[in-house]
């Protein structure tokens, strides 16, 4: 019977030049569920669906708030996502302890890509098996990071992961045009448009299922930027966007051509 | 000399006793800076309206002794803030090729080139350097190791206004609208605090009245200091960027006062 | 050649270096040893109300006879979300090395942070208060050179203050003086908020002299109080002065009052 040799570490490559453990781990991204991310000139915004094991169990959460300026959405496995929170948090902390200021987000995100590349080139270490969007505002603006277990990053406009993102990031390439010029309002509607695309037939939107998260900054008259600080919103505050965007309110011109909630 | 050949060109040890091998290991105690050596006097500093002006005299004494009278001692950061270092001439070496790394670190970080900014010099802003230089100055005196240095830091914050602050060995840490270090605390800040008592004082000076504030106290300087020189530098920080000019002369002097007073120049009586 | 022989003993030069003066002088003489404190002045005061709290200090910060800044506070927020403090609930006023002072409410404000993202919610004032005792005591051998005061609401509403020394000894009371003009401001306290010393008219003499009642200090009382106190400090000793930042704890948040001292 067949059984491959090469996927046993995270060491070793394959004869084809891949490494197994490390696509396995961009697997148990795609088992999570979706979260959506957007960034405008103003704002980034992370929208996220949650789910609960059963119907007696709570919901997991999705998004977490890292330091004031940046917060993330994940999808895989929520406690390797801890250990990358926490570590998150001591960085911003300790930036802000040592420069005064927000941490740029760019070298935040690189900072977790350096640590999860670390897990893929030592024998005996397991990658990262969670996916993340980081979005925040630092001076240069707002911010959308992807993070990959193998250790990569990438700077987005918008972006989608987890089960079924697919469907989602076909949303906002249709509308990435749109998305530079979105206010706060807006940015949310086409997150939680996005999300929508990913939901299973007859999945709905819910205050207990949605989470959204949003970091903002404004110039002042002064030239100083006015930071909006990372704030996620549950259960009865999401229940207004959520309506905003209900399918018999729809039927905007954002609205791509009735693509089927369900493929 | 000795002329053994096994030990031709060699001190003799019968002449300048055994040679002293402990000089030679880098174990055993660490040793720190216990006093400054080769030390720079006063940096002074004021803000105006829409900026900082700072300046500092190019001497490096040894003791009493001018021994390097061509040290310039404010130094540019990112090319948005001035660094001026008052006290040992070695760590202040130390601490600008510190800022040399911080400041390649901060390119790498910083944005992406725009068409905007096409070369984006980082972000890293006074305000942010000076609580930096804070954070290295305490830590190395945690360390009793102190940096032997006053620095002031002046530049613009992050809301675009004019910054200026002191750390000194101990990492001791504040801000005024003019600062001054070693001899400058006392013969120049009464000075400058005519001019900028408050905040609001130094928000109503011009630019060109805070330079010659300035150039006015560097002249009481060199009247009063013993270890200054009237070769200056100085620098004038706004939102426009950095104008450095390390080798200003002192003008206009008048030593007309050393007269009638006794001990200075000729007198008979 | 005798020259070339090379024995010492035969040929010894009749000079040597090896028993020279040492440059330096005896051990000591310019030994210039580091000390790594300063006293950087100011005074600080804390009043515990029924319903509120207020701390006080001067912004006055000097080393020896100088003044390096007329504006330097004394009195930092602590614990809440944002680097602005906007929603923070407890005040910690640090006075003796402002260096010192100022890593030690770093120190305090990182914990209470990592608090509120481990548990998510903040730190209560007596919970707070405990942690800064340790923190204090871990540098027991090499001490926080600086007198703190931590002022905040306690779980009942009522006002708490807080006291300690350089190393961690706590307790909780009704008021405190702390740094330089502590001497001159704390008797005044004792008799102003505890009422020590004061008896009512004309109610005898001797054992038969009765106190007058002790009561709770309105805000408006305790804020004139707080004035006058500092305006005897500014007057008495010249390490106090310049201004005076005051912070009031209500359960409605924490209102910041700058008033202006004398300067000279």
């Amino acid at each position: 019977m067949f059984r491959n040799n090469y996927d046993n570490d995270s060491v070793t490559f394959s004869p084809q030049g891949r490494i197994f453990q490390v696509e396995y781990a961009a697997e148990a991204v795609k088992q999570g569920s979706v979260v959506v991310g957007i960034a405008s000139k103003t704002h980034a915004v992370l929208v996220a669906i949650k789910r609960n094991a059963e119907e007696l169990s709570s919901y997991q959460k999705k998004l977490f708030p890292i330091d004031e300026h940046v917060g993330i959405a994940i999808a895989g496995l929520t406690s390797d996502a801890r250990v990358l929170s926490n570590f998150m948090k001591q960085q911003c902390l300790g930036h802000r302890l040592t420069y005064g200021r927000n941490m740029p987000v760019r070298s935040l995100v690189d900072m977790i890509g350096s640590k999860a590349q670390v897990n893929t080139q030592h024998y005996g270490k397991r990658p990262y098996g969670v996916g993340l969007l980081v979005a925040g505002v630092d001076e240069s603006g707002p911010h959308l990071f992807e993070f990959q277990p193998s250790g990569m990053t990438e700077e987005m406009q918008a972006f989608a992961i987890g089960a079924r993102s697919q469907m989602a990031r076909t949303y906002l390439e249709k509308n990435l045009d749109a998305f530079a010029a979105c206010g706060r309002e807006e940015l949310v509607r086409h997150g939680l448009k996005a999300l929508k695309e990913s939901l299973v037939q007859d999945r709905e939107l819910t205050v207990e299922n949605t989470s959204v998260g949003i970091a903002g900054v404004s110039k002042a008259e002064d030239g100083s930027t006015k930071v909006e600080p990372f704030k996620v919103f549950d259960g009865q505050d999401v229940n207004a966007w959520i309506e905003s965007v209900a399918d018999n309110k729809e039927g905007g011109a954002a609205e791509g051509e009735g693509m089927d909630v369900d493929g | 000399m000795d002329h053994r050949p096994q030990a031709w060109g060699r001190p003799r040890d019968d002449v300048y006793g055994a040679y002293d091998a402990s000089y030679l290991q880098n174990s055993g105690p660490k040793t720190v800076t216990q006093s400054p050596v080769v030390t720079g006097t006063s940096v002074i500093a004021i803000k105006f309206n829409e900026g900082v002006v700072i300046a500092a005299d190019n001497l490096a004494s040894y003791g009493s002794l001018a021994r390097f009278t061509d040290v310039k001692r404010l130094r540019v950061f990112l090319d948005s803030s001035v660094v001026g270092f008052g006290g040992d001439v070695s760590d202040m070496q130390f601490l600008d090729r510190h800022l040399n790394e911080l400041a390649i670190d901060e390119a790498y970080d910083a944005a992406e080139p725009t068409p905007e900014t096409p070369t984006s010099p980082g972000t890293l802003n006074a305000a942010n350097l000076h609580k930096y230089l804070q954070k290295l100055m305490y830590r190395r005196r945690n360390d009793f190791d102190p940096l032997w240095n006053q620095i002031l830091v002046a530049g613009l914050d992050a809301a675009s206004k004019p910054f200026l602050a002191s750390v000194d060995l101990r990492g001791t840490a504040f801000t005024s609208p003019s600062l001054a270090t070693g001899f400058g605390s006392a013969l120049a800040q009464p000075i400058m605090r005519k001019y900028a008592a408050t905040e609001e004082d130094a928000a109503r000076l011009t630019r060109e009245q805070a330079v010659d504030v300035v150039k006015e106290c560097m002249k009481v300087l060199f009247y009063r200091d013993a270890r200054s020189l009237d070769k200056y530098s100085i620098a004038v920080v706004t939102k426009a960027g950095v104008e450095l000019k390390e080798n200003e002369q002192l003008e206009r002097q008048s030593w007309a006062f050393a007269e009638r007073i006794k001990g200075y120049g000729t007198q008979t009586v | 050649m005798a020259m070339f022989s090379q024995n010492p003993i035969m040929n010894g030069p009749s000079y040597s270096f090896n028993d020279a003066p040492r440059v330096n002088g005896p051990e000591g003489a310019r030994q210039h040893r580091f000390d790594p404190y300063t006293d950087n002045g100011g005074s600080t005061l804390a009043i515990a109300g029924a319903d509120f709290t207020i701390m006080a200090g001067d912004t006055r910060l000097t080393s020896g006879y100088s003044i390096n800044s007329r504006h330097h506070p004394k009195l930092f927020k602590i614990g809440g979300t944002t680097a602005d403090q906007k929603d923070a609930t407890i005040v910690l006023s640090v006075v003796g090395f402002m260096a010192d002072g100022e890593a030690l409410k770093e120190r305090l404000d990182t914990i209470c942070k990592m608090y509120r993202y481990r548990h998510g919610k903040p730190m209560s004032v007596k919970a707070c208060a405990q942690r800064l005792s340790t923190i204090l005591y871990q540098k027991r051998f090499f001490p926080y050179y600086a007198y703190a005061i931590l002022g905040g609401l306690d779980e009942e509403g009522k006002g708490a203050v807080y006291s300690y020394d350089p190393v961690g000894s706590y307790e909780r009371e009704q008021c405190r003086a702390g740094g330089a003009a502590a001497s001159l401001i704390m008797p005044f306290l004792d008799n102003q908020v505890n009422f020590k010393n004061q008896y009512e008219p004309g109610s005898g003499e001797g054992h038969a002299l009765q106190e007058v009642a002790r009561r709770p200090l309105t805000r408006n009382e305790v804020e004139t109080l707080v004035k006058d106190a500092f305006d005897g400090a500014v007057e008495r000793h010249i390490e106090v002065g310049d201004g005076l930042q005051m912070m009031v704890i209500t359960s409605t948040g924490i209102e910041e009052i700058l008033l202006p001292l004398k300067k000279d």
